[in-house]
């Protein structure tokens, strides 16, 4: 009894910081500071450099979005959070944005009371071997000692794919990732799985990456994505509507180098309207014309984030995968913008 | 017996001669200390062994430092396939490590802060010190929150001033009742803080603009961070501390209850849970928009943790006092708080100091718990810097270096600790 009342006081509590804070994005442009919640290091997708300045995937999308509306990809507040303390920072307003590698689950969508922005990043557990072990696919992994986080979704995967395929493993479970590296170099386990991305990144960072292998199954669905509090629809699709725009402007070949020269106008409608020339979107958005424009301008489209952080430049080399756009075969398919 | 019944006595000394070549010397300390018997051979052996193997395994990869690296990939070229440390990553990131995202051009803040933190504490711990530079004590909390987070001088300024306010009321009504001194005066400083302060700041901003680029809390990391948690939660729970353990030994029930209530609740409760309250919970019941600090919320938590533990360790060395000490300070016609402030506490407090300072190390390495609601102390940097490509895979050399300076900050505590021990030593000369 006392405990439903308890969790009632939340949920009141929840809600009506909802409901004071129904002009998210008035509040932003009031303060002159966009709230960007990301995770406190994570290759490729947030982590600080020596001078304290934010680099990733989920990184720039905050920067763009501080373009869009605030006219200034630098006025971020990175805040880091921790797993447990991400979703409560996102709905008590600490944060007005999560982009924190967080799965599109049902759950999160529909229960803890979040809108999903879309997916930023097409993510899936796989497994990674030592080459000298001679396994070509995660079907010949009986009885392999697995090392593995605690508490994550993948634990659950696993089980559930071993038990689908009627094969027997030993789990090695281990608190954090920096842990599983030196266990799983040290022998203490056959196989690595994990996120297909925190994989790669991992291997990356091996003194002899090449006697790595990952293999082929992806065993789960984690597409990652920024959320925003449920209840702000305009807030909610400034996020989902720059996230478009940077799709988009991959599919359409806009890159930060060219957007000025093509925002003067081009022959092509779309590019027209997603740079502002024609129709007035930002304005149906509560923005300016420009916003599309200033937030591929701050840090380049899509695609060109996706090299910066992750890319064949980067010493992560992910190849595209699911994450290219619908033209070259991906997921990554920008919403129409008109 | 007579002595004149013997048939023979010496009567003179007999020249020392040299002891045995065997005993003495080295040899002899070896047999004595390390091989005697076959369990204490048996130890030596494995002992010796264990060290030598240890320092040949670590020996190479400490004389195969390298310093001058950018990036992990370049320690292994440099290093060529063999093993060594790369504290590359140490002399690249070393600046965040100490003062996290604190802008580097104000770094000589808290370099100041912690210089004057010195130069406060020095009259406290050591009698050598005229007592004269107590003043500089008491005003250093102030200055060090303006020097670290800048802003308004007179923020602090008028903080102060509420002591002051607080004294003033103390002395006008202390000839009409005690306890409508306090009372007054407690009401006085009360309403000053929530009322007062902000005015008085802003008014005296106006005459005389004196400030500092501010700070903000989310900037303040790395070392920084664990010394402004770990300070002011070891400053603050001592004097807290000694009134729970007096509140909890007083004959007024009310006080007893409360202190046992407090001290029983803080102690059943682990310090992440607590700072989980401090970081989510607090969130949903604030109106929304406030601006509680994150830092001062959790320094609040992990004072009120510290204190409960402290009261229990000097509660240990009160009663450890014979009662005959508590009788005769009431035989002297001492008050309550003469009592305590002249007889009981000096020697509780002593017999106390192992376990006070226990509580104090203990309270500043519990600071790097605070990585688990998404404050960058020394612990979370690493996990931060690990995830930049530059240093992905990097793992020993981050947490010896951050081990070896709580190792100097613990161990520094740990000898004052013995040096205060020897100093106030009385009894069993």
């Amino acid at each position: 009894m006392k405990l439903t009342i308890a969790l009632a006081a939340v949920a009141a509590a929840t809600l009506t910081s909802g409901i004071a804070t129904a002009g998210t994005m008035a509040d932003i442009q009031a303060r002159g500071k966009l709230n960007c919640g990301v995770t406190g290091g994570q290759a490729g997708f947030s982590a600080p450099d020596a001078s304290g300045v934010w680099h990733g995937m989920d990184v720039d999308y905050c920067r763009a979005i501080a373009a869009a509306v605030l006219k200034d990809p630098n006025a971020v507040n990175f805040i880091p959070t921790t797993g447990q303390t991400r979703f409560t920072a996102l709905a008590s307003g600490e944060i007005d944005i999560l982009s924190r590698t967080t799965t599109w689950t049902f759950s999160r969508d529909v229960d803890l009371k979040f809108t999903f922005a879309g997916v930023n990043y097409y993510d899936g557990q796989a497994f990674m071997v030592p080459k000298s072990l001679g396994i070509k696919s995660a079907k010949d992994l009986d009885g392999a000692t697995v090392c593995i986080q605690t508490g994550t979704t993948t634990e659950l995967n696993l089980a559930e794919y071993f038990r689908k395929n009627n094969m027997k493993y030993e789990p090695v479970p281990v608190e954090n990732n920096a842990d599983v590296q030196q266990k799983y170099l040290a022998g203490g386990c056959d196989v690595y799985t994990s996120d297909g991305s925190d994989l790669a990144s991992t291997r990356s960072s091996f003194k002899n990456p090449e006697h790595h292998i990952i293999l082929p199954e992806v065993i789960s669905k984690e597409p990652l994505g920024p959320l925003v509090r449920q209840g702000d629809d305009q807030w909610a699709d400034v996020a989902r509507w720059t996230l478009n725009a940077l799709i988009s402007a991959e599919e359409l070949g806009i890159t930060a180098e060219n957007v000025e020269k093509l925002s003067a106008g081009s022959d092509n409608p779309d590019v027209n309207r997603l740079l502002g020339k024609e129709d007035k979107l930002g304005e149906m958005l509560g923005l300016d014309a420009e916003w599309a424009k200033r937030a591929i301008a701050a840090e380049g489209n899509y695609g060109e984030i996706f090299a910066r952080n992750l890319g064949d430049k980067t010493p992560i080399a992910l190849p595209r995968g699911l994450n290219a756009v619908w033209t070259d075969g991906g997921l990554m398919y920008g919403l129409p913008l008109r | 017996m007579n002595i004149h019944n013997a048939s023979w006595v010496r009567q003179d000394i007999i020249a020392a001669s040299p002891r045995p070549a065997a005993q003495g010397g080295v040899a002899e300390w070896a047999r004595k200390n390390l091989f005697n018997g076959w369990l204490s051979t048996l130890l030596t052996v494995a002992s010796v062994t264990i060290v030598v193997w240890m320092a040949m395994a670590l020996a190479p990869w400490l004389s195969n430092s390298i310093w001058r690296a950018n990036s992990l990939a370049e320690c292994r070229q440099i290093l060529d396939g063999a093993s060594g440390a790369c504290w590359g990553v140490i002399r690249d990131r070393w600046p965040q490590l100490l003062f996290g995202f604190y802008p580097p051009h104000l770094y000589w803040r808290p370099v100041l802060t912690f210089a004057l933190l010195i130069a406060a504490l020095a009259p406290i711990l050591f009698r050598a010190i005229p007592q004269r530079a107590l003043w500089f004590s008491a005003v250093y909390p102030g200055f060090a929150y303006w020097l670290i987070w800048g802003g308004s001088l007179w923020f602090p300024v008028a903080v102060y001033c509420g002591v002051v306010v607080a004294a003033g009321l103390l002395y006008l009504t202390a000839r009409v009742s005690r306890g409508l001194a306090v009372a007054s005066a407690t009401v006085g400083a009360a309403l000053w803080w929530t009322y007062a302060v902000q005015l008085v700041s802003a008014l005296a901003d106006d005459v005389l603009p004196i400030a500092l680029t501010p700070v903000a809390s989310r900037e303040i990391g790395g070392f920084l961070l664990s010394i402004i948690i770990g300070v002011t939660g070891i400053a603050l729970s001592l004097p807290l501390g000694i009134l729970l353990a007096l509140g909890r030994r007083s004959s007024l029930p009310l006080i007893h209850l409360l202190s046992v209530t407090f001290i029983e609740f803080i102690r059943g409760v682990p310090l992440i849970t607590l700072l989980f309250t401090a970081s989510l919970l607090l969130n949903y019941f604030l109106p929304p928009g406030t601006n509680f600090d994150l830092i001062l919320r959790v320094v609040i938590m992990v004072t009120l943790f510290a204190s409960a533990y402290m009261a229990e360790v000097i509660r240990g060395g009160l009663a450890a006092l014979p009662r005959g000490q508590y009788e005769a300070a009431e035989a002297l016609g001492l008050d309550y708080w003469k009592a305590q402030r002249l007889v009981i506490l000096p020697q509780a407090l002593k017999i106390s100091i192992p376990g006070i300072v226990n509580s104090f190390i203990g309270l500043f390495k519990d600071t790097t718990l605070v990585m688990f609601i998404g404050l960058l102390d020394p612990i979370a940097l690493a996990a931060a810097i690990r995830a930049n490509t530059d240093w992905q895979g990097i793992y020993w050399e981050l947490f010896i270096f951050i081990g070896a300076v709580f190792f100097v900050f613990c161990f520094g505590m740990s000898r004052y600790s013995i040096h205060l021990e020897r100093r106030l030593k009385t009894d069993h000369r």
